[in-house]
């Protein structure tokens, strides 16, 4: 019998707009002791479906059955849940740092769960907490009990949270996200102690992610979800191999994971639907590259012999399918040629040597941000910069963009240096090196409209009269895939792949010669990433750009980039051809963060299905549970 | 070892603080228009009498052994001597310290058993009647002056019922702790409520907003996932992370109004600190105004030192800087 069996699932959240229907119909089941995954970009609506099993959303409308050990959740009221929540089902949330509180000790924290549940002594407690924090993994654990949470690292800070959700033996262990906030080495080992402890106690695993590559590490079985909707459920290995559902075969195309050298990625086109109407037939129909007539009306979910299920007109069985191969020639796909180099190769548009930042406290002691960084970006070239969270990348962008006066080193620009420059001349120099930043929310001043956002450059510098200001605007909103017309929006109304537009779209305002990404894409979601990235390559080529493009994600380092540059604590360990540095990593630590990044999916090419007859039942479920 | 050096750093600071005011203050006194001598011997005096006034208070010596001298006399707790009242502005200010301690102490502790629950009250169920009836006091209460609420409340709560033959409350004066406590509560009740309308006004909102920008955070969900219960989420949870502010707020207000409560005290007849301020300006005694400024500036020197103390039980970080 499944732990967990939900049925018809539906949450509704009134909002100031409307209602928003967060999730829609939604039906699975978790066995005793699986490794299920819910995978969906933002707005998909998994991070809501968990949280509503628990009763966890305030002010909203949960509909259907969500049956637990012998009891539905949904109709259990307030103090049955509650004494639930924390033992019998926990929760890993997904930022470890924010969601332990800043003023308790870790070990109060997890004692106060215990006594909440358990009539135990102080001492007890404090053994079990003890216990659990060893076993987790955290060095010394009798004295880390008093620390506070900012005295850990985030990835021990994680395990602290995983050895609260474990510390009272819960079935399910209810993970949102639980890596997405850690480096990539850092990831690995997160998802690994989660696998052991599933092993270890038997627990069963509800992981929540965006990312696909962590759940084809360790997940058993794999629902994705869409807009709200259940769009396709299945086995790890057939749902990588040969996803049955347009919507996934889209989502691994479009994920530089999938990396085979000399492909581009196909994104999906569009976005996602606004969860405020309820939409007829199938809601992936605006952005699938196989939609037909039929899909306006509501699919059928088809079911397969090797456990595939999904929500699609489209029929399968017998075909091989291929995620790469097969289905990839159906859609647009925007492809360029491998980067040839434009311009003269021998002179480096930029040459950095022994660029040294030290900071000084009062009190003597100093912290060496960077250490003896040589680094050149030749022209019209991509040079990937990689490395984990304060190794000091973020600070060397802002050297080599002149915002900021490293202690010790040279830099020439084209072949100038940019030591002892005046105001005026740096002023000038500045118009060839232009940023695009992380997060395309906080880069974008809220209260400008996009029109004089990106209008900027032209203000700052003069070189465009008033009257032509305007129409170069339009015509960058143009380039990058903007509607001109939203000349006098804000940049609330736009989506985060379309700032992350307007953001490159200043860059490219003066010409510049070179653009530091510094994680463009990381905020994004995979389908909306793989847009910026090919939008990205496209500009390159069409104004012999140079970028260095800075990430902590090596799958799209290696998509990106000619040369990957790698960073360990302020200094770069290894400088090579990508893929030189993918095929034979020289530094162990390379080795680690390649290990930490890859798709774990072997490539299916022949899988024969057949379809397996449903017993009659709404559509999105499966009544395989009806007698 | 950190931590140590971090309050004394506070403590140096607020003796800079002290140190700085003193200066100002004496510089005020010897620069100030009008002659202190005169003030005290009176418009007839002659002459002679006026230097010889200055002779016996050394008004006449330079001014850097002035200042050495008053600096010297304040470190001993001496504040000079009152010309109008001809006693040491020491034991003034020490005589009317008790009515406004009594004043403020009584006032703070209602003046958030009413702010701090309606705050909390309001932010959990934002945007429902209850919030909107919390806020609507939250807006009257700053929007009323106080001298209008403490006149308003003696023509209703004394005037009203005196005349009508039921005397409920006195109308004014200040009846010592140590000698009735009962009438030391009995006629500090309305100056305690007007005091804490006005304030719990503001801290209803300043708890209101804190609480539920603390709500929103991610180890509150955390809290809840848990399982436990609301009260324990609200209250040891939200309500630990929403205090900060709250004694920012509380350290100002309260080293203000020790300073002298100056509209209350006048209001209700109350023979404190602020009573005495407006009485020695009027007066131009000019060391009682001095005394009344130092008194007050130690004050807030020394609440704010106790908010400090305060951050650091409070803030994990702090405590634990290393």
């Amino acid at each position: 019998m499944a732990l967990i069996d939900v049925r018809h699932l539906t949450v509704d959240l009134p909002s100031e707009d409307g209602t928003v229907h967060a999730v829609q119909d939604v039906s699975f089941a978790v066995e005793p002791g699986e490794f299920f995954g819910i995978v969906g970009e933002s707005g998909s609506g998994k991070s809501v479906l968990v949280q509503a099993l628990l009763g966890l959303i305030p002010g909203a409308r949960v509909t259907g059955e969500a049956w637990f050990d012998g009891r539905d959740l949904l109709a259990l009221n307030d103090r049955d849940l509650r004494s639930l929540r924390g033992s019998a089902v926990s929760m890993v949330f997904q930022d470890p740092l924010s969601s332990l509180h800043p003023q308790y000790t870790i070990g109060a924290q997890i004692t106060e769960l215990i006594h909440t549940h358990r009539s135990v002594s102080r001492e007890q407690a404090r053994t079990m907490a003890v216990d659990m924090l060893g076993k987790v993994g955290i060095p010394d654990p009798t004295s880390r009990f008093g620390f506070y949470p900012h005295q850990f690292s985030g990835g021990m800070r994680q395990r602290v949270m995983i050895a609260m959700a474990l510390v009272l033996e819960p079935k399910l262990i209810i993970a949102d996200e639980p890596t997405t906030a850690l480096d990539s080495t850092v990831q690995t080992q997160i998802l690994e102690l989660l696998r052991n402890m599933r092993d270890e106690f038997g627990v069963t695993i509800l992981m929540i992610t965006h990312d696909l590559g962590v759940l084809s590490r360790v997940a058993d079985r794999v629902m994705v979800m869409y807009a709200g909707r259940r769009l396709e459920m299945g086995p790890r290995a057939a749902l990588f191999a040969a996803p049955v559902h347009p919507y996934t075969s889209g989502l691994l195309r479009s994920s530089p994971a999938n990396y085979t050298p000399g492909a581009d990625l196909v994104p999906i086109s569009g976005r996602p639907p606004s969860l405020l109407e309820v939409t007829t037939g199938c809601v992936f129909t605006p952005r699938c590259p196989q939609a037909h007539e039929q899909c306006a009306e509501t699919p059928p979910v088809r079911r397969y012999s090797d456990g595939a299920e999904a929500a699609c007109w489209l029929d399968v069985s017998g075909k091989a399918a291929s995620v790469l191969t097969d289905t990839a020639a159906q859609a647009v796909v925007n492809s360029h040629p491998a980067a040839e180099p434009a311009g003269d190769p021998v002179e480096p548009i930029i040459r950095a040597t022994g660029i040294e930042m030290v900071y000084r406290n009062r009190r003597r002691s100093s912290a060496r941000v960077l250490d003896g960084i040589d680094l050149t970006l030749n022209r019209g070239e991509t040079l990937g910069l990689v490395g984990e969270s304060g190794c000091g990348k973020t600070t060397l962008a802002r050297i080599l963009a002149g915002l900021i006066e490293p202690t010790g080193g040279t830099i020439t620009l084209a072949g100038r240096s940019t030591r002892g420059l005046g105001r005026a001349e740096w002023k000038a120099v500045r118009r060839d090196i232009q940023l695009v930043f992380q997060d395309p929310f906080g880069s974008l001043n809220p209260r400008r409209r996009v029109g004089s956002i990106i209008g900027d450059p032209y203000r700052i510098h003069g070189t465009v009269s008033r009257h032509e200001r305007r129409s170069r605007v339009q015509g960058l909103m143009e380039l990058v895939g903007l509607n001109p017309e939203h000349y006098n929006r804000f940049p609330a109304q736009f989506s985060g792949g379309q700032r992350q537009r307007i953001g490159i779209s200043r860059a490219l305002a003066l010409n510049p010669a070179v653009i530091i990404l510094d994680e463009p894409v990381s905020a994004l979601d995979v389908s909306i990433q793989a847009q910026i990235l090919n939008l990205l390559s496209s500009l390159q080529h069409e104004f012999s750009l140079s970028y260095l493009f800075i990430s902590h994600d090596l799958s799209v380092v290696r998509h990106m980039c000619d040369r990957i540059a790698v960073m360990e604590n302020g200094r770069i360990i290894e400088n090579a051809p990508t893929e030189q540095i993918y095929r034979a990593p020289r530094e162990e630590f390379t080795q680690k963060l390649l290990a930490a990044s890859t798709f774990n999916t072997a490539p299916v090419t022949e899988i024969a299905r057949t379809l397996v007859p449903v017993v009659a039942g709404g559509p999105g479920l499966v009544r395989e549970n009806v007698a | 070892m950190k931590l140590s050096r971090y309050l004394l750093s506070r403590i140096g600071f607020g003796l800079v603080v002290l140190f700085a005011l003193s200066l100002f203050v004496f510089l005020l006194f010897y620069l100030a228009p009008g002659d202190p001598a005169r003030a005290i011997a009176g418009d007839k005096a002659n002459n002679e009498l006026l230097e010889q006034v200055r002779q016996n208070l050394g008004l006449n010596r330079p001014i850097g052994e002035q200042y050495l001298s008053f600096i010297g006399n304040l470190l001993q707790g001496n504040l000079g001597f009152s010309f109008r009242n001809q006693l040491p502005v020491t034991g003034i200010i020490l005589d009317r310290l008790p009515v406004t301690l009594s004043l403020v102490v009584g006032g703070v502790v209602l003046w958030l058993a009413i702010g701090v629950p309606i705050g909390i009250a309001s932010a959990r169920r934002p945007g429902t009647v209850r919030d909107r009836a919390g806020q609507t006091f939250a807006l009257l209460g700053i929007s009323f002056p106080t001298f209008v609420l403490g006149m308003m409340s003696l023509y209703l709560l004394y005037f009203l019922p005196t005349r009508a033959g039921f005397p409920i409350f006195p109308p004014s004066g200040y009846v010592p702790l140590t000698e009735d406590p009962l009438q030391w509560a009995w006629h500090l009740i309305l100056p305690w409520t007007t005091l804490a309308l006005v304030t719990a006004a503001i801290y209803a909102r300043l708890t209101r907003g804190q609480m539920l920008e603390v709500l929103g955070e991610d180890y509150i969900r955390t809290a809840r996932a848990k399982g436990l219960t609301e009260r324990r989420v609200i209250y040891k949870h939200a309500f630990r992370s929403a205090m900060p502010p709250l004694v920012t707020q509380l350290g100002n207000d309260v080293g203000f109004l020790l300073g002298g409560a100056i509209v209350i005290e006048q209001v209700y007849g109350l023979p404190g600190i602020g009573n005495l301020a407006v009485t020695s300006v009027q007066a131009q005694d000019r060391p009682t105004i001095i005394g009344v400024v130092l008194v007050g500036g130690i004050f807030i020197v020394a609440v704010n030192l106790i908010v400090d103390l305060c951050y650091v039980l409070l803030d994990s970080r702090i405590r634990t800087a290393s």
